[in-house]
């Protein structure tokens, strides 16, 4: 099990540094198209030397990249162009905000995906099981920006209920959080629920719950102490690679909502050009995506005793 | 055998006419799912509309007639908007039936390019194994380590906003996905008997890999096709929708819904259609997708 789990580190180490050189050579290869978006696009060939110069960038790629990668793994991530400051200072609280978004959203959509999966996978076919597997195609078939002006239409211009933006102008308002969550609820909820369908009805199909139905066990107890425990091991996984999904969604939904959050500092980077921001956030998504993914085979192997035992 | 030589003429029009046979035939089986006939009739409607749209477009969708006017507004020329005009006084209607043009354009080709690599890269990782599947394998996993839309602005920012780097952006990122499904449905066929048939008469890798292998393969794969599809559409307008999509006055459905957000109080109507227009395709493929997948599974 620990050599699994060491497996799992070195291989998601390796990965980060392969990423983290393709990212700089994509990025940084050619210093003169960096010095052009960090001085703009009205520079003089003199200027760009210059810049070049003292920044070393006359230096090798490799000496550079090793430069770089240094400064990385000890937090400095160099300037930001867009917001003329270290680029740490704008990332961390951004991240915040984004952590508090993925909460919220995940505390509503795990328990809500995991009960109307069960619900329709306990028996499969019936009328609840056609309706919530009905429902969830059509939510995850709705954009986020799609779903996320039409709510804004229902909850802001025809019933005036909630704020239409979300950012946070007047300080920390909870109302304003809970048209995005509901967006990425709504999309994201309906791919978990198929997958605790499929598994909790492949579970009901088993002997082990003939038998526990057979011997007289009310249903309640068949479902809770039998099926249940062993039909979430499949929907932990997709849980787990859900977040990388989710670093995606967060783009769409802060944007549409203007939340101050990592997804929109994205793509401020990008359509700004701004190399160093753009880089440092790349590196941060692929970290969080990554070790979800090492996670999500760690708890798995740790939840399934077939693997756990072997 | 003695033709194998020539092999690649060989393979594509017997693929072809394959996959139009099975398609034709597989229509018929469509009837039995409910949810099949909707999700086809969703798709096939916007197909149609797509086809003709200069035909069924009331209005040209770059005229700028009236701004802001709400739907059914009768124009002094009289003509209807039936679903109200934009910022700059263009049809609404209209411009969602061009739209749908953009994205069934963009969306199948860069779903069949996406297919197209995934499909080499996963054959040759499952039928050869050994250290190109090694191969082929990291460098799946270092493009699916990103998260995609993170994947895709890095690509457009580095390449530039254009269709066909919508097109590249999307072969890039949804091949090794592919390629993963590809590779898994090779190790399972790969030592079938017609396989080693195949292999004992002398053919030569490519016959293998796109007569023998591939048209065994492609149930789960026609499936998978029509829910990447949809993703497909998904992120074309999510690229459109973020400003990284086709340069304007392309009418395109995300970035119509885009540039109604500001005008959302007053104008929504402008954001509602291109919405539920491009909501509506999607759950015409996924449901596509869920009505062959219940077929197949009753077999």
């Amino acid at each position: 099990m620990l050599i699994f789990v060491g497996k799992r580190l070195v291989y998601m180490v390796l990965t980060m540094f392969a990423i983290s050189l393709i990212l700089f050579l994509v990025m940084e290869i050619n210093g003169e198209a960096v010095a052009r978006r960090v001085l703009g696009p009205f520079t003089s060939a003199e200027q760009i030397q210059a810049w070049l110069e003292a920044n070393g960038y006359l230096r090798p790629w490799y000496v550079r990249y090793v430069e770089w990668l240094g400064n990385v793994l000890s937090g400095d991530f160099g300037q930001s162009i867009r917001f003329r400051g270290p680029v740490a200072d704008v990332l961390w609280p951004r991240l915040g905000n984004t952590a508090i978004l993925a909460g919220v959203t995940f505390a509503i959509m795990v328990p809500l995906a995991l009960t109307l999966g069960v619900l329709a996978g306990m028996r499969e076919g019936s009328k609840t099981d056609r309706s919530i597997t009905v429902a969830s195609v059509i939510t995850t078939s709705i954009p986020e920006f799609a779903s996320a002006v039409l709510l804004t239409v229902l909850f802001t211009t025809w019933l005036g209920w909630l704020p239409g933006t979300s950012a946070m102008s007047d300080g920390w308002n909870p109302l304003e959080l809970i048209l995005p969550v509901m967006v990425l609820v709504l999309y994201g909820f309906g791919y978990i629920a198929r997958m605790t369908r499929a598994s909790m009805a492949e579970v009901m199909q088993q002997l082990y719950i003939r038998t526990a139905i057979l011997k007289g066990l009310p249903y309640r107890t068949v479902i809770m102490r039998h099926a249940l425990r062993n039909a979430m091991i499949a929907p932990f996984t997709v849980i787990m690679l859900q977040i990388n999904w989710l670093l995606s969604g967060v783009i769409v939904v802060e944007v549409a909502f203007a939340y101050k959050g990592f997804g929109s500092l994205i793509l401020e980077a990008a359509l700004n050009q701004d190399v160093y921001l753009l880089e440092a956030a790349t590196m941060v998504a692929v970290l969080v995506a990554v070790s979800t993914q090492v996670l999500a085979d760690v708890g798995y192997t740790l939840l399934n005793p077939r693997i756990r035992f072997k | 055998m003695a033709d194998t030589v020539n092999t690649k003429t060989a393979a594509s029009p017997g693929g072809l006419r394959g996959l139009l046979r099975s398609m034709i035939g597989g229509l018929g089986l469509l009837r039995e799912s409910t949810i099949g006939m909707i999700g086809f009739g969703l798709v096939f409607v916007w197909a149609l509309v797509a086809l003709f749209a200069p035909l069924i477009s009331p209005l040209s969708p770059t005229a700028q007639i009236q701004p802001f006017a709400p739907p059914g507004t009768v124009t002094e020329t009289g003509q209807t908007l039936w679903l109200g005009a934009d910022q700059l006084g263009r049809d609404v209607l209209s411009r969602i039936i061009y739209g749908s043009r953009t994205v069934l354009f963009y969306a199948p080709i860069a779903t069949f390019c996406a297919y197209f690599v995934g499909c080499i890269f996963g054959l040759l990782a499952g039928y050869l194994g050994g250290w190109v599947d090694d191969l082929l394998n990291r460098v799946a996993d270092i493009i699916l380590a990103f998260p995609v839309l993170v994947l895709y602005v890095v690509i457009i920012v580095l390449i530039g906003p254009s269709g066909l780097n919508i097109i590249l952006a999307v072969t890039f990122a949804s091949a090794p996905g592919i390629m993963r499904i590809v590779r898994g449905l090779t190790l399972d066929l790969r030592n079938r008997d017609y396989i080693a048939a195949a292999q004992t008469s002398g053919a030569s890798l490519s016959w293998i890999l796109f007569v023998e292998l591939l048209p065994n393969a492609r149930g789960p794969l026609i499936v998978d096709a029509c829910l990447r599809m949809g993703y497909v559409i998904i992120t074309i307008g999510v690229l459109g929708f973020l400003g990284l999509g086709l340069p304007p006055p392309t009418p395109d459905w995300g970035s119509m819904v885009a540039q109604s957000r500001a005008m959302i109080t007053f104008a929504p109507w402008m954001a509602i259609f291109p919405a539920i227009a491009i909501s509506s395709l999607v759950l015409g493929f996924n449901l596509l997708a869920d009505g062959i997948r219940e077929i197949s599974l009753r077999d």
